[in-house]
Order: C-alpha cells, then sequence, then structure tokens
C-alpha cells in the first residue's frame, strides 16, 4: 500500500484547468456544451408556445407578453445566439468527424470564424425582428 | 481467504463496462444534427415572420400547410432526440452518485420524448385545426 501511494506521488501530474492558459479552443469547447444545455432548457418554452397555440388561447397571450417584455427579449436575444453558435460550432464538428481542419492553425481559424458569423447572424436576426432589414 | 480474490478479473468488470452502443449514439448524433442544420434554420426564419405579430391564427394558417407541418414535424423529432442524446452524455460526464446519475437518466428520457410528443401533438391538432 505504502509502496504504491510513493509511486503515484512520484508521477507527473497533469496540469490543472486552473493553470492553463486560456485557449480559445478551450473555450469553444465547453461553450458547445453550455449552448447545447441551454438550448435544451430553452425547448421547454417552443413545446409551451407551440402547446399553447393549439390548446389554451389565455396562455398563448400570456406566454407573448412575456416574450416581448425586457427579460423575454433577453431571453431571446441570449437563445438566438446560443442557437447559431451551437449550429455554427456543430458544423465545425462535423468538419472534425470527416478528418478535416485538425491542423492547429485551422482549428484557430474555425473556431474565430464560428464566433465571428453566430454573432453577425444574430445581429441580422434582430436587425430583422426590428424591422431595420 | 477473502472470496473477492477467488473472482477472476472477467467477473470483476462483467456489467460495469460498455453497454455496447456508444458507436450508435455517435452515429443518432451525427444524423440528428445533419438534418437540424437546414431544418432549425428554416423554423428559425420563418419564426421571425410569425412571432412578431404572433396570433394562433396565423400559425395555424402556417401550418395548414402539409410542407410546413412535416417539416416540424421531423424538426421536433430530430430536435428532442439530439437533445436527449447531448443532455445524456453531459450527466454521464458530471454525475456520478448512481442513484442521482440515473434518475437524471430516467428524467431526461421521459422529459426529452414527453417535449416530443407535445409539440408534434400540438402541430398535429394546428395542422387540421381541429376545434380552431
Amino acid at each position: 500500500m505504502t509502496q504504491k501511494s510513493t509511486l503515484s506521488s512520484e508521477r507527473p501530474l497533469s496540469p490543472h484547468l486552473g493553470i492553463y492558459r486560456w485557449q480559445l479552443t478551450m473555450t469553444m469547447s465547453i461553450l458547445h456544451r453550455m449552448t447545447g444545455a441551454a438550448l435544451a432548457v430553452g425547448t421547454a418554452l417552443l413545446v409551451g408556445w407551440l402547446w399553447a397555440a393549439a390548446y389554451n388561447a389565455s396562455c398563448f397571450a400570456g406566454i407573448h407578453v412575456f416574450l416581448i417584455s425586457p427579460l423575454g427579449k433577453l431571453m431571446l436575444m441570449g437563445w438566438s445566439f446560443a442557437f447559431y453558435f451551437h449550429l455554427c460550432n456543430g458544423v465545425r464538428h462535423l468538419g472534425w468527424d470527416i478528418g478535416k481542419g485538425f491542423e492547429i492553425p485551422d482549428a484557430y481559424r474555425s473556431g474565430w470564424a464560428v464566433v465571428a458569423v453566430s454573432l453577425v447572424l444574430t445581429l441580422l436576426t434582430w436587425a430583422k425582428l426590428w424591422g431595420l432589414l | 481467504m477473502n472470496r473477492s480474490e477467488l473472482r477472476t478479473p472477467l467477473a470483476k468488470v462483467r456489467g460495469l463496462g460498455s453497454a455496447k452502443d456508444g458507436t450508435e449514439h455517435f452515429i443518432w448524433q451525427r444524423i440528428t444534427a445533419i438534418v437540424l442544420i437546414p431544418l432549425t434554420l428554416w423554423f428559425v426564419w420563418s419564426l421571425l415572420d410569425l412571432a412578431v405579430h404572433s396570433d394562433q391564427i396565423k400559425i395555424a394558417l402556417w401550418l395548414s400547410s402539409g410542407f410546413n407541418a412535416t417539416a416540424l414535424i421531423v424538426m421536433l423529432i430530430a430536435l428532442f432526440y439530439h437533445a436527449k442524446l447531448g443532455l445524456q452524455v453531459i450527466i454521464e460526464d458530471y454525475i456520478h452518485a448512481p442513484l442521482y446519475k440515473y434518475s437524471c437518466l430516467l428524467l431526461n428520457i421521459v422529459l426529452m420524448y414527453g417535449f416530443a410528443a407535445i409539440s408534434v401533438l400540438a402541430v398535429l391538432k394546428l395542422h387540421f385545426r381541429v376545434g380552431l
């Protein structure tokens, strides 16, 4: 037992997340998960909206009032960005699945492209909603 | 002699390893992802027109089209299956206490399949305009 614990204490430790230099790629990785989870939570709203449209007029009106309130709009903005980010980064993942874009410069280039495209699509969506387009 | 020492290494790991359906999970996550790319973009862009002056008759009119209703139902099924697969991995990665983990995995299945059933039923009702 003692021999085993001595051995394991002499082994090099994998660096903990806390001392890693920040990298775009690791942020994209965890954001993909977080946006996926946020979108899954947001599906409750989609289900409620469709159900109310089909079955409950007053509930539908209530959901609409909430969605156009400042808090509702803020949630929709976050949700729309999460949607575009998860979609664009998902395409990046599909590229990796077929073996494309694994080189480190490529991973950074596609990473920044995902950030840019998802921000632009979010802005275009809200410009369209506010009648600017 | 301890009873556990009499067990073969194989006996010790039986039932602890892969359920041998990991590849199926991976493949369906990709299939639903690919299907969802055009369908969710189409749905979100349709919503931009629908949601601004959102009313039930407008949604029912939009869903009276067989194409729209069918595409939305396919999107909902792919969406909730994709969400179920993704949330399952998150639960498996972060929750380790067996009772808590299996409760969450079960809840995930019940919620996502339940959401799919409710939303598909709502689309069908709006499409056929039962009682509207």
